[in-house]
């Protein structure tokens, strides 16, 4: 006899189960789209949220992480919109299209739509889910159980095409903000089609109040046609109390050129999880992931590169710096599929501790089933460096400033990978002012 | 007249193992004070200790810096208030531009004397001449610190930093350690540039071959911890010709 044994749900499982009951009438969306929520919500009520057991989960245990399920968030009033005028900061100055999402849906009023190159479409989600024009099971993230809990749930975001051949200049800024003190859930779920040939720089930037414990889970999925190339950067800087999950979904054509960056400074609970699949031959994928961690924050970076044809390209470097008791998780796998000939993987994953009761785990993975490639993985931990400090510090450099210069020049090199100046020197500035913050 | 430098019957041990035995040494300004020695016999230690590099314990003795207590103040203090260390081995620090670590270093010291910060044009127009004298490669300032550097580009560097930081007291750890007579004689010469009726060294050294460059006003033998004979420059001559063998079964 098989006795399956099911943990007892918690209040936050028996919270979701009671808002979906609730809400699945007027979330947005057809009959296709209201198909596909019932059955990814079915996919995650018959998993529950993950815990530890879950490989793929094993040091963010949500089960435990995630005490309850927040309301979903009212659309932004006035106040809100007023609140959330002035977000995304970090790129403030910069020649970008700010398109602004508060509270989970899609503010077009304050959002610059004007003067839209020619091949580009940006619209609601909540338009595209109505027409049931964004009908798409989860891919790369599978069963995931957080991935399935935004499909049941997405009420808006951003769909943005860019026509074949098509190259924007002007970067896209998708500015997500949470407002006001009444903590709340907000699922977006955002599309990027990108033209065969066609390039476009995506930023992203995720903010909110530190008084509130607001859940944010945002779903991105990506579709770089072959010789494509977008330049993705993303900064998670949640307030100190949110809960973030965020999937990522990108099928990366032939030849394309596909370059992340992700930066998380913010949030008490992150989870980044990144589903890349280099569907082509000859695609080159860059991931780059920073974090910096202080307080008590876990952030979790969770990545899954899929060589599927031959002589493709992928590097991923994963660097932490964690203070006081918080916990960095890096969890990075490189599949290489049987006809992936010629693939050249690497990873790297590196942390620096500055504390005695700082976390960091690290679990790199290959599974490979082609002969001809060549892939490594490695990873270090460890604490600043004595000697350097030393050295600084003999050239009159306070000992602070001598490890904040130490710090740097660990994260410079991260930031020096994306592409574009101004956007470097804005991560640039945001590392400084963390580490100017730091006690 | 307060000594610049006044070290009595220091004592510091490293790992429970004893490295100094009760060292005394005067410093004026405007003299430059050699110290030779045996392999293991403190030189390093001693240059260590003075500049406050942590894993040393004090467990005598005193140090006074213009008279004030030099062992009570951290590295930075102690460099701020005018004492400069070149490491014998300089260190690399991959990600921090040569630049923005000496602009940072001087700004750091002005700052804490009081002093007002420099701009970064300033700053880079003083170590350009600098460097110039050094024959020092601008297109090195961008590099990493020491990242990549020969032996010699080092110890220029280290140099650069001496002449851009004015100390008041240099205290040289084997300069000569890994440089060739060219690369030796650009550096001595940077170091006698330096030479100035208000300003202190100490030039710590195996051989001799540094003080034909550098010549020093008095020379100190240390061995096993203590200084254990003090001359003029004709005693560097003298300790070629015939070793540490003598002051090393005087000191044990």
């Amino acid at each position: 006899m098989n006795v399956e044994i099911r943990p007892e749900k918690t209040a936050a499982e028996i919270g979701f189960a009671d808002l979906f009951a609730a809400a699945r009438q007027s979330l947005p969306g057809g009959q296709s789209t209201e198909v596909l929520r019932r059955d990814a919500f079915d996919l995650f009520v018959g998993q529950g949220l993950p815990n530890s057991r879950v490989e793929a989960w094993k040091y963010t245990d949500l089960r435990r992480l995630v005490r309850d399920a927040k309301p979903l968030a009212p659309r932004p009033d006035p106040v809100a919109r007023t609140a959330a005028r002035d977000a995304g900061a970090v790129f403030a100055g910069l020649d970008v299209r700010r398109l602004l999402i508060v509270d989970g849906a899609f503010v077009p009023e304050l959002s610059d739509l004007s003067g839209l190159e020619s091949g580009v479409t940006i619209r609601a989600t909540a338009e595209a889910l109505a027409a049931d024009e964004m009908v798409f099971p989860l891919d790369m993230a599978g069963t995931d159980p957080v991935a399935s809990l935004n499909i049941a749930f997405a009420a808006d975001g951003v769909a943005i095409t860019v026509a074949p051949n098509v190259v924007v200049e002007r970067p896209i800024h998708l500015v997500f903000v949470t407002t006001g003190g009444v903590p709340a859930a907000m699922f977006t779920r955002s599309r990027l089609e990108l033209g065969s040939g066609a390039a476009l720089t995506l930023v992203e930037t995720h903010e909110g109040p530190d008084q509130s414990d607001y859940q944010v889970n945002a779903a991105l999925q990506v579709e770089v046609g072959d010789k494509g190339r977008l330049d993705h950067v993303k900064i998670t800087g949640e307030g100190a109390a949110a809960l973030h999950i965020a999937t990522l979904e990108a099928s990366i054509g032939a030849g394309a050129d596909y370059r992340e960056f992700g930066f998380t400074t913010g949030g008490a609970v992150v989870r980044n999880q990144l589903f890349l699949r280099l569907a082509g031959e000859g695609t080159i994928a860059a991931v780059h992931q920073a974090s910096l961690l202080a307080g008590r924050q876990h952030a979790d970076t969770t990545l899954v590169v899929d060589h599927v044809a031959a002589g493709s390209q992928s590097r991923e470097v994963f660097k932490a710096v964690v203070d006081d008791e918080a916990r960095a998780v890096f969890q990075g796998r490189i599949t290489v599929q049987p006809g992936a000939q010629q693939t050249d993987a690497r990873m790297m994953a590196r942390a620096l501790l500055l504390s005695d009761e700082a976390v960091a785990n690290c679990k790199p993975e290959l599974e490979i089933f082609a002969d001809d490639v060549q892939c490594g993985h490695g990873t270090t931990t460890g604490a600043l460096d004595d000697q350097l400090k030393f050295y600084l510090m003999a050239r009159g450099i306070p000992e602070k400033e001598a490890e904040a210069l130490l710090i740097q020049a660990f994260v410079g090199e991260m930031i020096d990978a994306v592409a574009r100046d101004d956007l470097r020197d804005a991560l640039s500035r945001t590392m400084l002012a963390w580490l100017k913050g730091r006690k | 007249m307060t000594a610049l430098l006044d070290i009595r019957g220091l004592k510091a041990e490293i790992d429970g193992r004893q490295i100094l035995n009760g060292l005394d040494l005067t410093v004026n300004k405007g003299e430059v004070h050699a110290i030779m020695g045996p392999n293991g016999a403190g030189k390093s230690t001693l240059s260590y200790v003075l500049s406050g590099k942590p894993g040393y314990e004090i467990i005598g003795g005193e140090v006074f810096f213009n008279g004030e207590d030099l062992l009570a103040l951290d590295p930075d203090e102690r460099a701020a208030k005018g004492l400069f260390l070149a490491f014998q081995y300089p260190l690399e620090i991959p990600g921090v531009a040569t630049m923005t670590f000496l602009r940072t270093a001087l700004n750091a010291q002005r700052k804490k004397r009081g002093e007002e910060e420099l701009s970064s044009p300033d700053v880079l127009k003083r170590v350009r001449e600098l460097a110039k004298q050094l024959g020092i490669d601008p297109e090195m300032l961008k590099r990493p610190l020491n990242v990549g550097f020969s032996g010699g580009e080092k110890k220029r560097n280290e140099t650069l930093q001496m002449a851009l930081l004015e100390p008041k007291l240099c205290v040289l750890d084997e300069t000569d350690s890994g440089l060739d007579i060219d690369a030796l004689r650009i550096v001595a010469d940077g170091v006698n540039r330096l030479r100035a009726a208000d300003r202190g060294m100490i030039v710590i050294t195996h051989y001799q071959r540094l003080l034909d460059y550098i010549v020093p006003d008095v020379v100190h033998v240390l061995s096993a911890g203590r200084i254990v004979k003090t001359g003029g420059k004709e005693l560097a001559l003298e300790l070629e010709a015939t070793g540490y063998a003598q002051y090393q079964n005087e000191a044990a």
